[in-house]
């Protein structure tokens, strides 16, 4: 946007004329960057970026970061996923939890380098399930992390990975 | 920039069934190539709209695979609803694209 609005300006006016012409424009832009910026802290992450537990290397840690110290093993948690994974890069999982009330499904995968894979926030008109595809660096527990109505469940399965996916 | 998603969005029983293929490099930042390591450069932010409310935000680490795919349902939904999905990856790199759910068989 910016190199657009530079090269069509250069081409008028005397040299001083561009010369405070250019100036003015990387302001304007600068400003609009800077207003971009906010907009996206604003718009886009309705709600921030979970930094400290997908930086956590230990699956406890990275389960303590979602605010889950205590989890209930049930069995209305459903995690899809091979029971033999022969490319880590490519590992199909997909949880349907049928909670009442599930707000949001969280996947670990335990003993990746960073075991928080992804966690999902789930509003009134989505379904209690996704699907998507991990890597996994070896052979490990997937757990999911169902949170409904303030509670965690979980559930647990295990992938074995036969070429890891993290190289 | 960043490539056009594919976007699925079929009708089953008042149930939109929503695929998603991203294109996305996916960077674990620590994949070593012979002019060394490759940055870390992944989608961080998902949001899944349904006429224009939030149904689902997914926040994302490094471990989901390269151009990555993502399925969701979502309740209540009719042939031509709009369904618009926008990533946002960790250089800020951004992307959006809107379709309109079909009617299933």
């Amino acid at each position: 946007m910016t190199g657009f609005k530079r090269n069509t300006i250069s081409n008028k006016g005397t040299q001083p004329m561009k010369n405070f012409r250019r100036n003015f424009l990387k302001l304007s832009a600068g400003a609009c960057a800077a207003a971009a910026g906010l907009l996206q802290t604003g718009a886009a992450w309705a709600a921030p970026w979970n930094k400290t537990g997908f930086e956590s290397k230990a699956a406890v840690d990275a389960q303590n970061s979602l605010g889950a110290s205590s989890l209930i093993d049930s069995k209305d948690i459903t995690i899809t996923a091979p029971d033999i994974a022969e490319n880590g890069a490519i590992v199909p999982v997909a949880i349907t939890s049928k909670i009442p009330n599930t707000q949001s499904i969280s996947i670990i995968a335990e003993k990746n380098p960073f075991p928080l894979a992804a966690s999902f926030d789930i509003s009134a008109g989505g379904e209690a399930y996704v699907s998507t595809r991990l890597k996994m660096g070896q052979t490990s527990n997937v757990r999911a992390i169902v949170k409904a109505d303030g509670k965690f469940y979980t559930a647990i399965k295990e992938v074995k990975v036969t070429v890891g996916g993290c190289g | 920039m960043a490539e056009p998603m594919k976007i699925r969005a079929t009708l089953q029983n008042g149930i939109a069934d929503v695929r998603i293929l991203m294109r996305h490099p996916m960077e674990t930042g620590t994949r070593k190539t012979a002019s060394g390591v490759v940055p870390v450069h992944f989608i961080q932010s998902v949001i899944v709209e349904h006429n224009g409310k939030t149904v689902l935000d997914a926040q994302w680490s490094q471990a989901i695979s390269r151009d990555p795919f993502l399925g969701l349902r979502i309740k209540g939904a009719k042939a031509g609803d709009k369904i618009s999905v926008t990533w946002t990856d960790n250089k800020g790199d951004k992307r959006s694209d809107e379709v309109a759910v079909s009617a299933g068989s």
